[in-house]
């Protein structure tokens, strides 16, 4: 019957202190404590919660970037995922890649898995975009309920209470869906020991985007800086973005 | 030497933790589906052959690594554990409530904390001794949780683990792997503290032959408030072989529902105030026979084995609280400023971090050198032909054995050689592979010693000890802050004061380890082992002694650095340092043999400098091997482990070398006569002993 995929992303631990690279060129990463970012754990964690509550049979756990992620998917494994998929990027590709590319490859996935759910958190902690979940929907033309603070299935229609702005919204959104998840939603288990020892067991597939029929991230061109904001318009109209 | 005062002095209080040593491969290409937990330490006979110039495989170098999946799995086991202890431990709450709420141990038994190393097919996790270190560094962050989980599997349980039966396993380990069942250790008595093999209670068999009446009552017992098992021990009528009847200690797996058995109040301690300590009485318990656990009579053995290795586990914890100690204060130290500098600026207090520094890389590298020595399967090795060393039961599993032989070589002067040992459950098992080339035949061999580093009472001293200077040092440099209970400092100073008193008081582990380390020294190697049991040093001893004292001073060469030494280049001059320690330890405690016989079990004061020397040695020797791999794989930052090695060994190197001037004969560095002296008179007059400075005679 269904079928969930979660996304995960692997991001620096949100207790550590950031210190800039001595070349400004980015952020040191290099021995750096690193783990799932905590949105992504609050969808892991809704996503095994319709599990067990039977709305859904399967839950498939996805990161895109280099071997580390897979730890990160071992942990959604550990917290009751069934299976795993590893998109591999590495090395200046992942550096490049955004939310675009990877909602492409979500969006592929999604078709191939034949998912009737994307759950995703709703931005990362270290790009703060909060863009994919939104980019994901309008590629698969799916509904989307983003910002997810309560999420229940109610037959072939999902029911989310949405935080916005001006407060709570409650939306009902046919499936398949993308969701993303929101602070409030749920608190997420403990990966405990023995199922840790448990995930060991389950699979995780390896992919490229290639097989997905994805390409690879356009390298992105400098930017200008303009004084005002006439200049802006004019830069755009010449060149034919409005 | 007298066996059963070995015993005795050695035996410890309370906690102490198990080997449980695995059958796990260290390698990659061995893909274990699960460890198998055994129950009792493998053997892992393993003798060195280091001649000069050659160098074998030896227990400490290289330092032991473990597999790629090991290594994964371990980390993948800390971040939850780190988590769970950073977001749901409230350690000052427990500290200040004395309890750990119900809630937070439900949350240690879901993640599995409570059967680290209990089999997966009992329920348990089944790690390795390296992972359970691994693990004990997180733990410890809190220390009363990290006592409550000790002394249920570390103590409490173990017994069954190494030395029940099948049924006492699957009965009771399932329960006590998941927390269901807690577990506690119950020896020490009001009576009998370190000399434990004075316990009083009793258990008596009932007419009908099927259960013992427990009588007695026990102290100091953590979770024995609560606990639903415990391991108890109690004297039992025994007919000897000689037909004697005669009370020994045997081993029970006591049910709190088997009735009969009261909990006192809990203590209200000074630290580790949220676990449970209090007395534990039976009157009348029914104690089925089933429920012995190993032979009747043979339950001071299970007790050594309990009490022994899993003592290594104090060096990981140890170190886990000091580096988490030192982020703390670095912080504050590079943020608060006084005389317009900020503190990190002053020599003092970059002393302390120092210090602090040296202090953790050491416990780390004698925690995970013992923690791996027990894990690596038995490899069996060459070893020295001459170096027959029948190790009786009481050395510790654990022990590693280190051989010293001395040999005229003609042109290079005299050199020592070393084979390591470490010592299994049948003893150190010797078996030659080949013959290396350049071996001393018998002939060249003039005598020499042998000398057993019980690694993980080793461990255990140095970082109770090390532990409690690093919190001082720490608490000092936040000054009044420091002081107050809104940091934690002043928490963890109060926790860790127990290291130094629990599981073997500091004082009883140092006269362990003098008289385990001296106990073979001065075997001549040439076959006259038998002599020595007979605790005979005969005359021709004596002038070898002699020998060995002059010829040691040209030169001394263990094959640790050169050519085929084990130790990086880098390292040399500190491995030379050990080597020249070694050698004059060797020499210094075959004289003290001869000096003192049989009584030196008697000197007190002089087995503490033995014990101290011992202590320095194993620390050095991990701290170089634990090096020599970060440089030869390029691990990260270890130009700063070199440093930290280099420091640490000269300054262990001299203060050896002080210790052992002071125990030469006649020695004026030596005021042990003073000493004794002094606390004799006070001691007498149990009180201070002096007159009043302002006190007149007219």
């Amino acid at each position: 019957m269904s079928r969930v995929l979660v996304g995960v992303k692997r991001v620096i631990d949100y207790a550590v202190k950031i210190r800039v690279k001595p070349d400004h060129s980015g952020v040191v990463t290099d021995g750096v404590k690193h783990s799932m970012n905590p949105f992504c754990e609050i969808a892991v964690e809704e996503a095994v919660k319709l599990k067990e509550k039977k709305f859904i049979k399967e839950v498939v756990a996805v990161s895109c970037g280099p071997t580390q992620v897979t730890e990160t998917i071992r942990t959604a494994l550990a917290m009751g995922c069934d299976r795993g998929i590893h998109v591999e990027v590495s090395g200046k590709d992942y550096e490049a890649m955004g939310p675009l590319q990877i909602s492409k490859i979500f969006a592929a996935l999604a078709k191939k898995e034949e998912a009737s759910l994307v759950i995703l958190g709703k931005q990362a902690i270290d790009d703060d975009c909060n863009q994919t979940g939104q980019m994901t929907a309008a590629l698969l033309d799916w509904p989307q309920g983003t910002f997810a603070s309560e999420v229940t299935i109610d037959g072939e229609k999902v029911k989310v209470v949405r935080e916005i702005d001006g407060g709570l919204e409650t939306i009902k959104i046919s499936m398949p869906a993308v969701l993303t998840a929101d602070l409030r939603l749920n608190t997420p288990r403990y990966a405990t020991l023995p199922n840790i020892m448990k995930a060991k067991k389950k699979k995780i597939a390896n992919m490229k985007p290639a097989d997905l029929g994805v390409d690879e991230p356009p390298t992105r061109l400098a930017g200008v800086k303009v004084e005002t904001v006439d200049d802006l318009v004019a830069k755009l109209k010449a060149n034919g973005t409005i | 030497m007298n066996i059963n005062r070995l015993i005795a002095l050695s035996k410890s209080v309370q906690f102490g933790k198990i080997l449980t040593s695995n059958a796990r491969h260290a390698t990659k290409e061995v893909n274990l589906p699960h460890r198998t937990i055994r129950t009792h330490a493998r053997n892992l006979a393993y003798a060195k052959d280091l001649f000069l110039g050659k160098v074998n495989k030896a227990e400490c170098f290289p330092y032991p690594e473990i597999g790629n999946e090991e290594l994964e799995e371990i980390n993948s086991f800390v971040a939850p554990v780190e988590k769970f202890f950073t977001e749901e431990v409230d350690s000052k709450r427990i500290d200040h409530e004395a309890k750990i709420p119900p809630e937070t141990l439900n949350g240690l038994k879901e993640l599995g904390l409570f059967g680290i190393q209990v089999p997966e097919e009992y329920g348990g996790l089944g790690l390795s001794n390296t992972m359970y270190a691994r693990l004990g560094e997180i733990i410890s962050l809190d220390g009363s949780i990290a006592v409550t989980l000790a002394a249920h599997q570390a103590i409490g349980l173990k017994g069954i683990l190494i030395a029940g039966s099948e049924e006492q396993k699957a009965k009771y380990l399932p329960k006590l792997a998941s927390g269901e069942h807690v577990a506690a250790f119950c020896l020490t008595e009001p009576g009998s503290g370190s000399d434990a093999a004075s316990i009083q209670t009793k258990a008596t068999l009932s007419e009908d032959r099927k259960t013992y009446l427990l009588n007695g009552s026990k102290i100091w017992i953590s979770n024995g408030g609560f606990a639903d098992l415990m391991t108890v021990f109690a004297r039992t009528e025994v007919v000897g072989e000689d037909g004697v009847k005669k009370d020994k200690i045997t081993a029970f797996i006591v049910e709190r529902a088997f009735g009969g058995i009261t909990s006192g109040k809990p203590e209200d301690k000074l630290g580790i105030r949220g676990s449970n300590t209090c007395e534990v009485s039976f009157d009348n318990c029914p104690v089925p026979v089933e429920n012995v656990i190993g032979e009747v009579g043979g339950g001071f053995k299970v007790a050594m084995n309990i009490l022994n290795s899993g003592r290594f586990s104090m060096g990981s914890a140890g170190s886990g609280m000091i580096k988490k100690l030192i982020e703390m204060t670095a912080e504050y130290a590079g943020s608060r400023k006084q005389f317009g500098k900020n503190l990190s600026e002053f020599g003092m207090i970059q002393e302390k971090f120092a210090v602090m520094a040296q202090n953790a890389f050491v416990m780390e590298s004698m925690a995970y050198l013992t923690a791996g020595m027990m894990d690596r399967p038995g490899v069996p090795d060459c070893s020295l032909e001459a170096a027959m060393v029948k190790v009786s039961d009481l050395l510790p599993i654990g022990c590693l054995i280190v051989v010293c032989v001395v040999v005229s070589k003609l042109n290079d002067g005299i050199g020592v050689l070393i084979g390591y040992a470490v010592v299994g459950e049948q003893g150190v098992q010797e078996r030659t592979k080949h013959t290396p080339l350049r071996c001393p035949s018998v002939e060249d061999q003039r005598g020499g010693c042998v000398v057993a580093y019980p690694t993980p009472t080793l461990t255990n001293v140095f970082s109770s000890e090390g532990g409690w200077i690093c919190v001082s040092e720490a608490l000092q440099v936040l000054g009044g802050l420091g002081y107050t209970k809104n940091y934690p400092y002043e928490r963890y100073l109060r926790d860790c004061r127990i290291l130094l008193i629990f599981e073997g008081t500091n004082e009883i582990l140092r006269m362990y380890i003098a008289l385990t380390g001296m106990q073979y020294a001065g075997k001549i190697l040439t076959g006259k082992i038998k002599e020595m049991k007979k605790g005979n040093v005969g005359v021709a001893f004596e002038m070898l002694g002699r020998k060995l004292g002059d010829a040691l001073g040209r030169k001394v060469d263990l094959g640790l650095t050169g050519m085929d030494g084990v130790v990086h280049p880098g390292l040399a001059d500190s491995a030379k340092k050990l080597e020249q320690n070694v050698a004059h330890f060797g020499s210094t405690v075959e004289n003290l043999l001869y000096r003192y016989g049989k009584t030196i079990v008697e000197e007190q004061l002089i087995l503490k400098r033995v014990a101290d020397v011992l202590i320095n040695l194993y620390a050095m020797t991990a701290v170089l091997s634990r090096s020599s791999r970060s440089i030869s794989i390029g691990l990260r930052n270890h130009d700063h482990e070199v440093l930290l090695a280099n420091t640490f060994c000269t300054d262990a190197f001299f203060k050896n070398n002080y210790w052992l001037t002071q125990l030469q004969r006649n020695s004026p560095e030596n005021q042990d006569e003073n000493i004794k002296k002094i606390a004799r008179e006070v001691l007498e007059k149990r009180t201070y002993v002096c007159s009043h400075p302002l006190d007149r005679t007219f």
